[in-house]
């Protein structure tokens, strides 16, 4: 179980929340221009880093907001959570 | 004020049971409900508020505040549940939106979406745990806190009006009565008074 804590709300289980993927996804600036390859890489792959992780987390049986969380992939360990907009307090993935 | 006929309250048909352990369950039901959404950052939108229910805002998280119209939870950045006592939701209601208008803002009244179950004693804290890890005990839940969470895998709005303590969990209506049941089995085991 992890320990999440919500910009607003403090630290709340897990399962409060809701999970939304990588952090860092651009979508195409110019989606009518964008080739099929460009949409596979955006829709598709994953880094899937052994690491530090930015990702989006939803606090959704809380205040209902979105933020990002920099998660340790291997040990699950909770190294920052910062405001969507921002940049990681630490450099990660 | 006396409800329309036709109103009926999701835990209508279910007694309090205090039977004499120190605890106790009410349903506060018909309870005015209005959801409030618009920027607590721009300074306009919270002193609009202010002047149509008589007291600030509650801008920190996870607060409440009352005054003698009506009483405020923070839910969120933007958003706010105003709780008032049963019939008085549509002056209050029509006061905030006509204070709000020109401003990017909802006022909406919701009072049908939850009831309120106030858990009250001694035992409340403990029996609220079985089904919370979030710390509902003093000094990190005092009177004037409120939370929402999950309670038995329930969306509950936790609020803590006094220091009886009381316990008022807002709970959707279709939830209520699975949540009652609950409160009444964690109950059992609670010390008599």
């Amino acid at each position: 179980m992890l320990l999440i804590s919500c910009p607003w709300c403090g630290p709340r289980d897990e399962t409060e929340f809701s999970y939304g993927g990588d952090a860092n996804l651009a979508r195409p600036a110019d989606p009518d221009a964008a080739s099929a390859a460009e949409w596979t890489d955006y829709l598709f792959m994953r880094a899937n880093p052994k690491g530090p992780h930015s990702e989006r987390w939803n606090h959704a049986a809380g205040c209902r907001r979105w933020f990002h969380v920099l998660r340790d992939t291997t040990t699950n360990a909770v190294i920052a959570v910062y405001q969507q907009g921002k940049s990681p307090p630490e450099a990660g993935q | 004020v006396t409800p329309p006929p036709e109103r009926r309250s999701p835990l209508g048909g279910v007694a309090a049971e205090a039977d004499g352990r120190c605890v106790s369950l009410a349903e506060r039901a018909f309870l005015g409900k209005i959801a409030l959404r618009g920027d607590g950052r721009d300074a306009a939108f919270p002193a609009a508020v202010e002047d149509a229910l008589g007291f600030p805002l509650p801008l920190e998280p996870n607060t409440a505040a009352a005054g003698p119209a009506a009483t405020a939870l923070w839910l969120g950045p933007d958003e706010w549940l105003v709780v008032t006592v049963p019939g008085r939701e549509g002056p209050l209601a029509a006061g905030l939106a006509q204070a709000l208008s020109g401003l990017h803002a909802l006022v909406l009244d919701v009072s049908d979406q939850r009831t309120v179950i106030a858990v009250s004693g001694a035992s409340a804290p403990g029996i609220l745990a079985k089904g919370t890890a979030l710390d509902l005990r003093p000094p990190a839940f005092d009177p004037g806190r409120c939370a929402q969470t999950r309670l038995a895998r329930a969306l509950v709005i936790v609020h803590r009006p006094d220091d009886a303590p009381t316990y008022d969990l807002y709970v959707d209506r279709s939830y209520a009565d699975y949540l009652w049941r609950w409160l009444e089995r964690a109950a059992r085991d609670a010390p008599p008074a």
